[in-house]
């Protein structure tokens, strides 16, 4: 590698390494809790990732909604069904197959792509636009105000929907 | 080691400010629990701790010990490594937040750096985002070492406090909405800066007027994130031992005991901060009379306790009282002769003045309010404040939306 180890390189290194082995630790780990700490840190270490190009508020954002909110329910879950550690059953190792094949598949076309594009993926480390709070408003707010809000429509209908599944019959 | 100091100057500080605020903070927590029994103890005419030292005041010092040399069972069966995890990540997450906040408006001079009070630079501009994503993980603390515990009274206090937390994180983050309009940022400093647009308004400038529903939704839901009265579920000691941390002794308890008193601190910072005007004086501007406040608070104060110290029972009490009153006097009267340092403590003295006052409103809730039922709770959180909180925010959205459109100035 012809680049020298900038601060931020070294930075980056260890928050993609540190969600790296987060992301592998959740599948080998046998208890879901410790499953859901790992993901934790695979979420942290994004939201560090994040940060490092200078996107601030997506940074905060990704902990305060999926490091905080969305984790928090899987442990709360987790903790109410009082889950114990999982076994290993045959299914999986006849998954092991196929899985393997689509792991080399999707490892060679990232790789691929990032062999490809060096140049331009390292030129869009530098976005002005997106780092500052106002920049993501107007681009939520104006440019693609209808594809926001049709999303949020979808999540509406999401919670009605489990609202009437949790509605008690009435007698 | 000259050049190091030098090429590092930057990082030194921070190390420094670092230490000195863990230093201060821990003192603060320590006598903050003195402070809490004292008051609760006067409400309910009791006297509180007053055995170890003059009034109790080496209270503290004998509960540290305590904490340090008692035995520290791990419960059977428990989860060691999530079981060891949570009071760190309790403790870690509670202290990393008072990173964020700014303690004054004025660097020091020294050694020809500008040193601003408090650890993150003051241009932090996801400052309040920032704060909500270290309380946001707060949560895991309280809910793993329940779960880690292996005992049934823990799990149903982490239960009941993830539950409480996601409930009340949304109020909590709609209720500072308002506030953040007004401002028109996320920045700690700008926020208080916004607060300060008529200097001659003083106190009537502050955001908690236009927003007085915002700090009723902020206040209550905040008192619920640090699991406080009337909102301590999680620990509540008549249905569940000690919740969430009854398997836990020794300093890993005392670990979760400084991280909830310091989450308290934190809470009272950011209800100054944004609601209260932070550093900003409660007086218009031209009234430079009132530099003199803290003088006039300190002095009167010290001679209080010289006095008190002089008829005090025991022989230790009549040295220390006397000693710590004339060092309490002495700093107001170095005030008035030292101008340019008065001037400098205005901001913090305003700021730490309100932090105060809300950590006795703290207290005096614990001393005053009964425990919210679990139901109650819940529909508390879910029926009042989010929707008044939300509106809030439309209410204030459409005032500035007006304001901009018919334009006033």
């Amino acid at each position: 590698m012809g680049r020298e180890m900038t601060a931020p390189l070294v930075v980056f290194f260890v928050l993609a390494g540190l969600a790296v082995i987060g992301a592998v630790s959740l599948i080998l780990q046998k208890h879901p809790i410790h499953s859901a700490l790992s993901l934790i840190v695979v979420m942290i270490a994004l939201a560090g990732l994040y940060l490092l190009l200078g996107a601030e508020f997506v940074a905060a954002v990704q902990i305060i909604v999926y490091g905080g909110a969305i984790m928090v329910l899987f442990v709360f879950v987790i903790m109410l069904l009082n889950a114990g550690v999982e076994e290993h059953t045959s299914i999986s190792k006849m998954a092991g197959a196929p899985g393997l094949l689509l792991v080399v598949a999707l490892a060679g076309l990232v790789a691929a792509t990032i062999a490809r594009s060096t140049d331009s993926i390292q030129g869009t480390i530098e976005t002005g636009e997106m780092s500052s709070t106002l920049g993501i408003s107007n681009m939520i707010f104006k440019e693609f105000v209808y594809p926001f809000e049709l999303t949020s429509f979808l999540i509406l209908v999401a919670v009605l929907g489990a609202t009437v599944l949790a509605q008690r019959e009435k007698s | 080691m000259k050049s190091f100091l030098t090429t590092n100057a930057e990082l030194v500080i921070t190390v420094v400010k670092i230490a000195l605020l863990l230093f201060i903070v821990l003192t603060v927590n320590a006598y903050l629990t003195w402070f809490e029994r004292k008051v609760v103890a006067h409400m309910q005419s009791r006297w509180g701790p007053h055995r170890v030292g003059p009034h109790g005041l080496l209270q503290p010092l004998a509960d540290g010990v305590k904490f340090l040399f008692k035995e520290d069972p791990t419960p059977a069966g428990a989860d060691k490594f999530v079981y060891y995890l949570a009071p760190l990540l309790a403790l870690a997450l509670a202290l990393t937040s008072l990173a964020l906040i700014p303690f004054g408006p004025d660097p020091i001079h020294l050694f020809g750096q500008d040193i601003y009070l408090g650890i993150a630079p003051l241009d932090v501009n996801i400052g309040i985002l920032a704060l909500f994503a270290i309380t946001a993980m707060g949560v895991y603390g309280v809910a793993l070492a329940g779960w880690s515990s292996n005992s049934k009274y823990p799990l149903l206090g982490g239960l009941r406090s993830s539950a409480q937390m996601i409930s009340y994180e949304l109020a909590l983050t709609m209720s500072v909405v308002g506030v953040l309009l007004m401002a028109g940022s996320f920045n700690l400093k700008k926020i208080i800066e916004a607060q300060a647009h008529h200097p001659e308004w003083g106190i009537f400038g502050w955001n908690v007027w236009p927003q007085i529903l915002g700090f009723f939704c902020f206040f209550v839901a905040a008192v619920a994130e640090t699991n406080r009265v009337p909102f301590d579920l999680p620990e509540a000691e008549s249905e569940l031992v000690a919740g969430f941390h009854t398997e836990y002794a020794s300093f890993k308890f005392a670990m979760f005991f400084i991280a909830e008193y310091t989450s308290m601190i934190t809470v009272s910072c950011l209800c100054a901060i944004m609601f209260f005007g932070g550093w900003l004086s409660p007086f218009p501007a031209s009234w430079t009379f009132t530099h003199y406040l803290p003088s006039a608070i300190l002095i009167p104060f010290g001679l209080w306790v010289i006095w008190d110290g002089m008829r005090y029972e025991t022989i230790s009490g009549r040295i220390i009282l006397p000693g710590l009153g004339t060092a309490i006097a002495g700093a107001g009267a170095a005030l008035i002769l030292l101008p340019g340092v008065n001037l400098f403590i205005q901001g913090p003295f305003w700021l730490l003045s309100k932090i105060l006052v809300f950590l006795f409103v703290y207290v005096w809730m614990r001393g005053t309010l009964p425990r919210f039922r679990y139901d109650q709770l819940m529909a508390f959180g879910w029926k009042l404040l989010l929707p008044l909180s939300i509106a809030n925010v439309i209410v204030t959205s459409f005032v500035i939306l007006a304001r901009m459109t018919w334009g006033a100035k």
